[in-house]
């Protein structure tokens, strides 16, 4: 008895010895360090840009707080504020809803939806794909030549209008581009159920293709409207105004014919101005700058959740 | 290749035709899926369609509510007889055609919205104008699913189990009242308590409708249908291809216990496929 007992507790032992781990793995320890260190460096990059934007600008912006936000260009420091920049990239943004928005989705559910797949369709995705990676100057350089010149009695030259018009086309092909990505990632099981109550093809898009593909859109659309916030190059050639800017009580139509600057605008102008005052307004401008693009990717983000939430 | 004979099955079964299908063969881009498919369906019976993997069971069932025309490189050709009236003749509507002859899947898809809504969206496009609250209540109950869902009829078809979600896709369609139901597999990816609470709900609804079923479980096949069609993969030696073909075609328990060919004796037996 006993020796069977004894016995047992060797094999166990033998078992115990076996499972123990003995390998130390070099190599993948060190691939883990390597990853840490790269997301560890990307997070230092951000750090070190927030630090110096905040210890920046921070100070105009607790000191001067709403009149910052609703001053005018000016060459004087003290008076000088973003008013006129916030103004201008909300009425481009108008543009950009009004007119990227419509056209990208629509354009994307022909693809996605109706379009046959034949060699021209394809042609034409992998073209738009080519657009939205299109270098931002490009698009200035058409905007300037189309809707400054061509179109100029229409858009009243360099506007508020061009300059929105402009930054729709920009980010006409991200808005395509996610708009059918989102409507690719509806299973098709969905349309075959309302195909298969006999529904036509737009009851099918209408009813159930759209809201299931509803909160990707949104989110891609949301972000694709931060992208055309955020864009400088394209206004300096269609002539966002860089240095004092005169605006009074003007009616719409003459704002958005006349001359404008935007929030990315402003930043750039006053980095420029060799008065060391305008290096604090700079990084207060890019606080208030960085604060719109984050509040338009919040609402994307509550909007979407919202939707999600209904089913 | 052996010939059918449509009129042994013909002789049989007392009930009209609902489709009589002819020379049905339906490719796909270049590659032939099936072929020479006969095919006659009666009136309030279930017919099982059986074979092997890729034997052109799902096309041919598909072929039926014009449901593989939403494949772009699909062809069909060949007759298919709905009461009579050429299904793929000119100037017929696929809609109207799949608002007649209504298919539940493989996996059940309900959409993504309550379960009210799920069974009310088809006779709200079709313009129904009575009473929807009294329709949805009598589809749900069709399906055997009233009892377990009437308290939460505003819920997520999501929050339901896969069972129920089959017997609310069942509900779905029935509620726009087809003259004929398509099944494709609706039990494969189901657990066998749910998969009998289906069948019972076919023998239960047969009396009102025509059901076609495609199945891979053969005594399914053997327990629910009253005919049963034989198919299976031709292959091609040249282009290593497979095309279905229809093999036998007979009343059920004739297929199962005294078939004609050796080729369904041999997968009814479990000797292949």
């Amino acid at each position: 008895m006993s020796s069977i007992g004894s016995g047992a507790t060797a094999a166990r032992g033998a078992v115990e010895q076996a499972l123990r781990g003995r390998r130390v793995d070099v190599k993948g320890k060190a691939f883990e360090l390597g990853l840490l260190a790269a997301l560890g460096l990307s997070l230092l990059i951000l750090l070190v840009l927030l630090y110096d934007v905040f210890s920046g600008g921070l100070g105009v912006l607790t000191e001067r707080g709403g009149e910052f936000l609703r001053g005018h260009l000016s060459p004087i420091p003290a008076t000088a504020g973003v008013g006129q920049g916030i103004q201008g990239s909300f009425l481009m943004m108008v543009f950009v809803v009004a007119l990227a928005f419509p056209v990208g989705i629509g354009a994307a559910i022909y693809l996605e939806e109706y379009a046959r797949d034949t060699r021209f369709t394809r042609f034409v995705n992998v073209n738009i794909r080519n657009l939205a990676g299109v270098p931002s100057i490009v698009y200035g350089i058409l905007g300037f030549s189309i809707f400054v010149q061509v179109l100029g009695g229409l858009t009243g030259g360099e506007s508020v209008m061009a300059g929105g018009v402009t930054l729709a086309v920009l980010v006409l092909p991200i808005v395509i581009i996610t708009t059918a990505e989102a409507l690719r990632a509806v299973p098709d099981s969905i349309r075959e159920a309302g195909y298969g109550v006999g529904a036509t093809r737009w009851e099918v898009v209408r009813s159930h293709v759209l809201p299931a593909a509803a909160p990707g859109i949104l989110t891609g659309t949301v972000l694709s409207l931060s992208r055309a916030l955020g864009e400088t190059a394209p206004l300096l050639l269609v002539g966002a105004v860089t240095g004092f800017l005169a605006t009074g009580s003007q009616s719409f139509v003459e704002q958005i014919q006349g001359p404008f600057t935007a929030l990315p605008t402003i930043v750039f102008s006053w980095a420029r101005q060799p008065n060391a005052a305008f290096r604090e307004l700079t990084s207060a401008a890019i606080l208030v700058l960085l604060l719109v693009i984050l509040v338009a990717n919040a609402a994307a983000i509550f909007l979407r959740n919202r939707y999600d939430r209904r089913w | 290749m052996v010939r059918l004979d449509p009129s042994l099955s013909r002789t049989r079964v007392d009930t009209p035709l609902v489709f009589d299908i002819e020379g049905l063969s339906v490719h796909y881009g270049a590659f032939r899926a099936v072929r020479d498919v006969i095919l006659p369906v009666h009136q309030r019976t279930i017919t099982a369609l059986i074979g092997p993997s890729g034997c052109g069971k799902t096309t041919v069932l598909r072929c039926l509510n014009r449901m593989n025309d939403l494949i772009e490189t699909a062809r069909v050709s060949g007759t298919v007889l709905y009461h009579g009236a050429d299904l793929y003749g000119r100037g017929v509507d696929p809609v109207e055609v799949r608002r007649r002859i209504g298919m539940v899947f493989q996996k059940p898809n309900p959409f993504p919205k309550s379960i009210y809504d799920n069974v009310c969206f088809g006779p709200k496009i079709a313009g129904f104008g009575g009473d929807m609250d009294e329709l949805v209540e009598r589809s749900l109950a069709k399906a055997a699913l009233w009892d377990e869902v009437k308290d939460r009829l505003k819920d997520s078809a999501m929050s339901l189990s896969g069972g129920q979600q089959q017997r609310l896709c069942i509900a779905r369609c029935i509620a726009v009242s087809p003259d004929v139901i398509l099944m494709d597999e609706p039990c494969s990816a189901l657990d066998p308590i749910a998969t009998g609470r289906i069948e019972d709900l076919m023998q239960e609804i047969k009396s009102e409708y025509t059901i076609v079923i495609v199945t891979h479980n053969m005594q399914q096949a053997a327990r629910l249908s009253d005919l049963t069609a034989f198919f299976t993969a031709e292959v091609n030696e040249e282009q290593d291809r497979r095309t279905g073909v229809l093999v036998e075609y007979d009343k059920t328990e004739h297929i199962f216990t005294n078939p004609s060919d050796e080729r369904t004796e041999n997968y009814v037996t479990g000797r292949f496929g």
